[in-house]
């Protein structure tokens, strides 16, 4: 464990954490979801979970962010409240 | 067709990358027993690459690679691999998935098991694959509006 790395990306985490949810562009909260996801696939193989790792990147960074945009395609794009 | 659709560079670096993804899903999910990786991630990987395929060269050419009744009977089949390697266990007196009951190599059969495990992956990896095209498919719009993001356009 470098800890000065898992400090920057655990920041990094709550940083996109709460930029996803207050951001009004729904599709600037997409991708920033995306990032969040990467970040949290750094720190599970930080942390010698390689497979969680591996599916998070997998699944929360690539699919999971398709099949929003694709989602949101078909409707409004913006965020009301 | 949207602009990014029509980009050269884009179509061509897919249409190269493609069978190399497929590849490497293959491979993870065929070490899953021995190191990182797995039938879900390795037929998310799988999945991923065509999804990319029919995000570049539209839901209609995706569909011809992967057409709905293809993707309803891998659906199906993984799931019949997978739960037919556990009944085959059942089958041979041992509890389900318990591979070493199978007397396919009598003297060896922690070959057996992982050959069995294998087989097991192999069908999730398949389903896996299949559904998360078959969700692409349903939540991706209708081909003439694809790309266009409504309610995207003049935000900013």
């Amino acid at each position: 464990m470098i800890w000065v790395l898992d400090i920057t990306m655990l920041l990094f985490l709550v940083v996109c954490a709460i930029a996803a949810i207050s951001i009004k562009d729904l599709l600037s909260a997409v991708i920033i979801l995306s990032g969040y996801s990467l970040i949290m696939a750094i720190v599970w193989v930080e942390m010698h979970s390689v497979d969680v790792g591996f599916t998070e990147a997998a699944v929360g960074a690539g699919i999971t962010t398709v099949l929003f945009i694709a989602t949101l395609a078909r409707t409004e794009g913006r965020s009301e409240d | 067709m949207s602009r990014i659709q029509e980009s050269v560079i884009i179509r061509t670096v897919v249409r190269i990358m493609v069978p190399f993804i497929e590849l490497f899903a293959l491979y993870v999910i065929m070490h899953g027993s021995s190191g990182p990786g797995g039938g879900f991630q390795g037929g998310v990987i799988f999945g991923a690459a065509i999804i990319l395929y029919a995000m570049i060269y539209g839901i209609a050419e995706g569909k011809k690679k992967m057409s709905d009744a293809l993707d309803k009977i891998l659906a199906s089949t993984g799931l019949t691999i997978y739960a037919g390697t556990g009944l085959l266990c059942l089958f041979f007196g041992g509890m389900f998935l318990q591979y070493g009951a199978v007397p396919l190599l009598p003297d060896n059969p922690a070959k057996v098991a992982a050959l069995l495990i294998d087989l097991v992956e192999i069908g999730i990896g398949t389903t896996v694959a299949a559904v998360m095209i078959s969700l692409f498919f349903d939540v991706s719009p209708p081909e003439s509006e694809e790309g266009e993001l409504p309610g995207y356009e003049g935000v900013d």
